[in-house]
């Protein structure tokens, strides 16, 4: 046992799975003599030699569509995107190669790789390094898009996008990489290879991440810390309860455990960082009113970043949502 | 191909070639005023980086040439397009030095943005090579209406591995516009050496494959870079095409200030090219000719100094935008009504407090925090 921070934990799923598996490799922009920007892969050219854990090119399409053709070839590439923005020369072979390898294919030849992406803002980086994406994957049929906003589940969902045969866009909330560390066993938290499927239960599933049945807040990956915070002030300031979910998995979604939370507290709130328009929320808000709009006491209300390119730094804590601006939407919901 | 054009001597083994055509002695000292001027912003810079006063800077010591020497080269009227790295290219055209100082601390708008019409001076592009197509159009257009413009645009190694380069160069070449490609070899991309970027032995081979004609330079060398810019321009202005310059030299620092160069590379290495370095061999070249004298030189150096302390007086007295900030500039036809909801919902809460940059890794974990870009 030992406390890790997300990067650590992220590094000991990634040793873990090559250890497993050989066929797991490395690809990305400075990913193997530093490590990454970021340090994700610290030590892995080390352990597993330079064929495996690979300096590329700077050529995001050339990345990914060699991984792509890895992975018709048998292998399992990980992909390290240096930060979000950088996705975007990379944007076509996700989409029209990565997304549907398995559909041309009579679905036996999926393309069978994780894309890690750290994102998103509040680090004081210079423009073009901040940006939220999710949202246009989750808009490609053919993907799973996943976040984990905990060392565990960091871990947990490295290992399962791996296993995963679809292609994995995995996102990293990079505020948080070393916000906190908490107990990571080196045990595995599954048996690796055993074609099982239980990589889909880690992947899908959303998760609790505070108890309460007056106000369901949804939310993930970098506002889910903030969003525990929100939910403790609502206690404190006005004794309601609110259940923070989180959704670790942003497609598909985990529809049940969504229903659930807003049938159950009747009222929801979504946040997130990314631009409001046609994000998560919209689908979340869509999933709600559609299923469970007689158990609603009121509308379901966003909380999220705006529709405007993210702001040179020094404006970025407006933007970015707040305990405060969680709490006033939550107020809004309960006040309706 | 790897025959490498180079003017200016070390002033001990490498021997000086003579002044090219074209340069006068006061040429040579402005060319030389501009070196400083870069050098000095760009010292300035990494020290307000340390301070806590800006955010991550993508520093260019060692650099100015391939900036001051190609720059000079072009008419007033020719657009530039630089990446990060040539970040404050614009102060030799007017674009306030105080304006990037303020892109680096983190303020946008008005702030920290330029009109690039006004100094034909594209904005700092983050995102690698994905500017060289903007060179490649904007150079076209001239072309579509008679008018001689070129463009010129940098960029680094690494970039050349990139898909938009291998378009805008093919772009250039078919359409035969007057751009020039200046690619900035310092060999390496973060911790990427350049050995693993790409097989062939030069860069300046690549513009065959686009029927591209190439010359390779001392990037160290000021009167090199101005000289091969120089011919390149003419050419397309001629109408004869783009041309693709490879300035050959060594990053000698770290790739950013969050960068920690020891960590992938021996050091000595950028030790063994630091003689070459292009402020301190401009100015040995003029004392040679007799051009400059020392005092000469000091006052330069007098000068810039006060010119970049009074941008950072100038920067440091910009007030945090307002938050209205998120939502200017974002259309040119108007605001949508999203904007207004956005802004109603900010002005409901109380503002968070001021955004200070990060400063200098400190403590346990010191340099582990990603390097930006
Ligand atoms: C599309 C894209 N991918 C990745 C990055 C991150 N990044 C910033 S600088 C850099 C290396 C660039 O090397 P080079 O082109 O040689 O230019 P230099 O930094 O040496 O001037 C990388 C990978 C980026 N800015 N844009
Ligand atoms: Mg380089």
């Amino acid at each position: 046992m030992s406390q890790r921070t997300m990067v650590e934990a992220l590094n000991l799923a990634l040793h873990q799975a090559m250890e497993h598996d050989d066929r797991v490799v490395l690809l990305g922009e400075d990913v193997a003599k530093t490590g990454g920007v970021f340090r994700v892969t610290a030590g892995l050219l080390d352990r597993f030699g330079e064929e495996r854990v690979v300096d590329t090119p700077l050529a995001e399409a050339g990345i990914i569509g060699s991984a792509i053709g890895m992975a018709v070839y048998g292998l399992l590439p990980v992909v390290e995107i240096q930060f979000d923005v950088f996705v975007y020369p990379g944007f076509e072979q996700i989409v029209t190669h990565a997304a549907r390898y398995a559909w041309r294919t009579k679905g036996e030849v999926p393309a069978s790789l994780v894309i890690r992406i750290p994102f998103g803002g509040g680090v004081r980086a210079p423009e073009l390094h901040s940006d939220s994406p999710e949202a246009l994957f989750v808009h490609v049929p053919g993907l799973k898009v996943v976040c984990p906003t905990t060392p565990n589940d960091a871990r947990d969902m490295m290992l399962a996008a791996i296993e995963d045969p679809d292609p994995v866009i995995f996102m990293e909330p990079k505020r948080i990489y070393r916000a906190g560390r908490e107990e990571v066993s080196d045990e595995l938290p599954f048996a690796l290879g055993n074609g099982d499927g239980r990589y889909n239960e880690v992947l899908s599933k959303a998760r609790v991440a505070r108890e309460g049945d007056d106000l369901a807040i949804i939310t993930y990956g970098p506002t889910v810390p903030l969003t525990i915070q929100a939910a403790e002030r609502l206690a404190q300031e006005r004794g309601v309860q609110a259940r923070v979910v989180d959704l670790r998995s942003l497609y598909p979604l985990d529809v049940d455990a969504i229903v659930e939370a807003a049938s159950t507290c009747g009222r929801a709130l979504v946040v997130h960082e990314a631009p409001r328009t046609a994000g998560l929320g919209a689908e979340v808000s869509a999933l709600i009113h559609e299923r469970a709009i007689l158990d609603l006491e009121a509308p379901v209300i966003r909380v999220t970043g705006y529709d405007v390119p993210f702001p040179q730094f020094a404006n970025e804590d407006d933007y970015l949502p707040s305990v405060d601006r969680i709490t006033a939407g939550a107020n809004k919901v309960l006040d309706f | 191909m790897s025959e490498i054009l180079r003017i200016i001597g070390d002033g001990k083994e490498i021997p000086d070639a003579g002044v090219p055509d074209g340069l006068s002695d006061k040429d040579l000292v402005e060319m030389y005023r501009w070196l400083v001027l870069l050098r000095t912003f760009d010292e300035r810079a990494v020290a307000l980086q340390r301070q806590g006063r800006i955010g991550t800077y993508a520093l260019y010591w060692g650099e100015e040439a391939t900036q001051a020497g190609a720059l000079y080269a072009c008419a007033a009227t020719d657009w530039v397009f630089p990446s990060y790295r040539q970040n404050s290219i614009g102060i030799l055209r007017g674009v306030p030095a105080a304006t990037v100082l303020a892109w680096w601390r983190g303020f946008g708008g008005v702030h920290g943005f330029w009109n690039p019409r006004e100094h034909r001076v594209a904005p700092i592009c983050v995102p690698i090579a994905t500017h060289l197509p903007h060179a490649v159009g904007l150079a076209w257009a001239a072309k579509i209406k008679h008018e001689s413009t070129a463009s010129l645009t940098w960029f680094g190694d690494g970039a050349t591995s990139e898909g938009d380069f291998h378009e805008a160069m093919n772009f250039a070449a078919v359409m035969k516009t007057a751009t020039v490609f200046f690619c900035v070899n310092n060999q390496w991309a973060i911790s990427t050496p350049i050995h693993k970027q790409m097989a062939t032995a030069t860069i300046a081979e690549k513009g065959a494959a686009y029927a591209i004609p190439a010359i390779r330079v001392d990037g160290f060398d000021p009167l090199a870079c101005w000289k091969a810019t120089k011919e390149a321009l003419e050419r397309g202005r001629a109408g004869d095409g783009p041309s693709l310059v490879e300035a050959y030299c060594y990053r000698l620092k770290a790739h950013g200030t969050a960068d920690d160069p020891r960590l992938y590379r021996d050091e000595s290495e950028a030790g063994r090219w630091m003689h070459l370095e292009p402020v301190g061999r401009m100015a040995g070249f003029l004392k040679r000719l007799g051009i400059m004298t020392a005092e000469e030189e000091e006052s330069i150096r007098a000068e810039a100094k006060e010119s970049i302390a009074a941008a950072v007086k100038e920067m440091e007295s910009i007030e945090q935008p307002g938050r209205e900030i998120l939502f200017e500039h974002v259309y040119a036809s108007g605001r949508p009504w999203t904007f207004d909801e956005g802004l109603a919902e900010l002005e409901g809460v109380e503002r968070p407090p001021e955004v200070k940059p990060l400063g200098p890794p400190t403590g346990a974990g010191a340099g582990e925090e990603g390097k930006t870009q």
